[in-house]
């Protein structure tokens, strides 16, 4: 791994508050989608495509690549803004989110989008498709890793628990979860719609390697993933601490904007706070 | 199970020396399956490729994202186990993970309809080829017998994208031969006929046979259609079917809800409308039982489709 300097972090802190402007403007545009958890796990994916991957923006389906699997598929803003932003397909395309005929569904397509690789939407499927995509690469004993980002609400479906029992049982250390431990899904605060705290000891029980970050932190991300690559016979799971709305003051934290766009008004606010802050860099 | 004319053999026996016949002809080729794979003779497979093998436990969701992730990464995938667990528990883990996504994901399930017997209703499913043939890209295989489940191993690991296949626990009677040969989409005309079409899937196929030669004897000239492929329809066989006896008469271990006689019966009344009566389990659950015995009691035998054309004898003549 290369040597984490502040060049590096500076340019993934701009690219990170690039891919937040797309998000406000997507779901605005189209008056419906998901900003709040895609804003939460927007500097885990900024930190996964614009340092981490090894994937090839002009052939999306190169045998070899990092596989990274977004399981909170309601999530897909951010990473249908990385997928433009690391040329799989034009920036401009983004506006099109949500609209009819577009490339860009309302969830995650297989086979539609340059550069998705799940379909997701349905919660707690994702993690099982990535210790799929684990086995496979061990089994043709190759060097590519699989990433899953999985939502805290996912932490609900008896399925992420299969999954979880079955990648540690096949000992999946090429497999890495993110949790975007955001604390919010769509009807409140996660602990009082269905508590999952002490989380890190559910997934130890499970016999998981748990890193426990701040996912707004890009040095505390790349050390959690450098991590989980020096681990040896058991997956890692990063539970990344994360504010639902991150990066925008008057949707951090708000359970409004788990499933809301912004009005007008708002929009204005928050480019004007995103860009206040890329003036700041 | 009676066996009529027929010997009686297991299809999974065929189906798990398909599979490891297929493992090695085609090193893509893996199984996953869930807590039934001695049940279901995949675990032979596992034997003889433990590598490509996976035990997933008691957890079908997971068994069947996990085949989906293996078939992304350029796999073949088999998942296997009961049909209930193969189409019902893992419904909408089929539709996202599996059809959706168009993976050449290969799920294939025993223990189809009442003739689980003891078991009971919980584990007899009169409602998975309704609900698979419903899923866009979804094909959907009902194999008459142990051989015919063999080739449509084969006939699946060929074609790309989801296949779902469905069998018996019992012991069937094998009325095909691999002379017969197998293409996805084709119905297999067994045997000519012309005052009426028995069209039958599954073990039922055997009693169309039987029905056709009871009603020989009473001049009645049945043909008889092997519906292995439920989706996608042939089209054709059917039309010629209807225009050309002008009866049909349906016969599945299944629903008559969403099973292959509603299949039929919507295309032939978009293309020929011509009487048509369906032998089936009727929008009920099954019970506790001995296979021969249910298949009695909820009216699944050869008395039944020979009383069926009967009744569209009765109806006037549709022949064009």
């Amino acid at each position: 791994m290369v040597e984490v300097t502040e060049e590096l972090i500076a340019a993934l802190k701009r690219k990170a508050v690039t891919l937040r402007k797309h998000i406000v403007r997507m779901t605005h545009n189209v008056q419906s989608g998901h900003p709040g958890g895609s804003m939460s796990a927007c500097d885990i994916v900024t930190a996964l495509y614009f340092h981490i991957l090894r994937v090839d923006p002009k052939n999306p389906t190169w045998p070899d690549r990092d596989r990274f699997v977004l399981s909170k598929g309601h999530a897909c803003p951010v990473w249908y803004a990385a997928l433009a932003e690391r040329g799989f397909f034009p920036v401009e395309e983004l506006m099109t989110f949500r609209k009819l005929n577009s490339r860009l569904q309302g969830h995650p397509e297989l086979g539609t989008t340059p550069g998705v690789e799940n379909a997701a939407g349905a919660e707690g499927q994702g993690l099982s498709f990535s210790v799929g995509l684990a086995l496979a690469s061990r089994m043709d004993h190759k060097a590519w890793r699989t990433y899953c980002v999985l939502g805290d609400g996912e932490q609900d479906v008896g399925q992420t628990w299969e999954a979880a029992m079955a990648a540690s049982k096949y000992g999946l250390d090429n497999l890495t979860a993110f949790i975007d431990r955001n604390g919010i899904q769509q009807e409140g605060r996660t602990e009082d719609i269905m508590p999952l705290e002490p989380l890190r000891n559910k997934w130890e029980a499970f016999n998981w390697h748990v890193l426990n970050i701040d996912g707004h932190d890009f040095r505390q991300i790349l050390a959690a993933i450098e991590e989980a690559h020096r681990t040896r016979g058991r997956p890692t799971v990063i539970i990344a601490r994360t504010v639902k709305g991150k990066g925008v003051s008057f949707m951090e934290n708000k359970i409004k904007y788990h499933g809301a766009a912004t009005s007008d008004d708002e929009l204005k606010l928050a480019l004007a706070e995103l860009e206040e802050m890329e003036a700041s860099m | 199970m009676t066996a009529g004319p027929w010997k009686l053999e297991s299809q999974r026996s065929y189906f798990g020396r398909a599979l490891v016949d297929l493992g090695r002809r085609n090193p893509n080729v893996v199984v996953v399956g869930a807590d039934t794979t001695e049940s279901l003779k995949s675990i032979d497979f596992g034997k003889a490729f433990p590598d490509r093998f996976f035990q997933l436990g008691i957890a079908e969701p997971n068994m069947i994202s996990v085949a989906a992730g293996l078939a992304a990464a350029g796999k073949i995938p088999f998942a296997t186990t009961y049909s209930v667990f193969g189409s019902a528990h893992t419904y909408n883990v089929i539709r996202q993970n599996v059809a959706y996504t168009n993976l050449n994901v290969k799920i294939f399930c025993s223990h189809a309809g009442l003739t689980v017997g003891p078991d009971g209703a919980t584990h007899q499913i009169n409602e998975d080829i309704g609900l698979m043939r419903g899923i866009p890209r979804m094909t959907v295989l009902v194999p008459a017998d142990g051989p015919e489940t063999a080739r449509a191993v084969t006939a699946a690991a060929g074609m790309k994208g989801p296949v779902y296949c469905r069998f018996s626990r019992t012991n069937v009677p094998t009325v095909t031969s691999d002379q017969d040969g197998f293409a996805i989409g084709k119905a297999h005309t067994l045997r000519d006929g012309s005052d009426v079409t028995l069209i039958g899937c599954g073990l039922m196929v055997a009693r169309c046979l039987e029905a056709a030669q009871t009603l020989e004897r009473e001049r009645i000239s049945a043909r008889v259609i092997n519906l292995s492929t439920v989706k996608p329809l042939d089209l054709a066989t059917i039309d010629r079917a209807a225009r050309e006896t002008g009866r049909i008469v349906t016969a599945e271990e299944h629903t008559v809800v969403h099973g292959i006689g509603a299949a039929v019966a919507a295309a032939i009344a978009v293309n020929h409308p011509v009487p048509i009566a369906m032998v089936g389990v009727q929008d009920v659950f099954g019970e506790s039982g001995e296979a021969e015995e249910l298949l009695r009691k909820y009216g699944l035998t050869v008395e039944k489709i020979v009383d069926a054309v009967h009744d569209l004898v009765k109806r006037g003549d549709r022949r064009t």
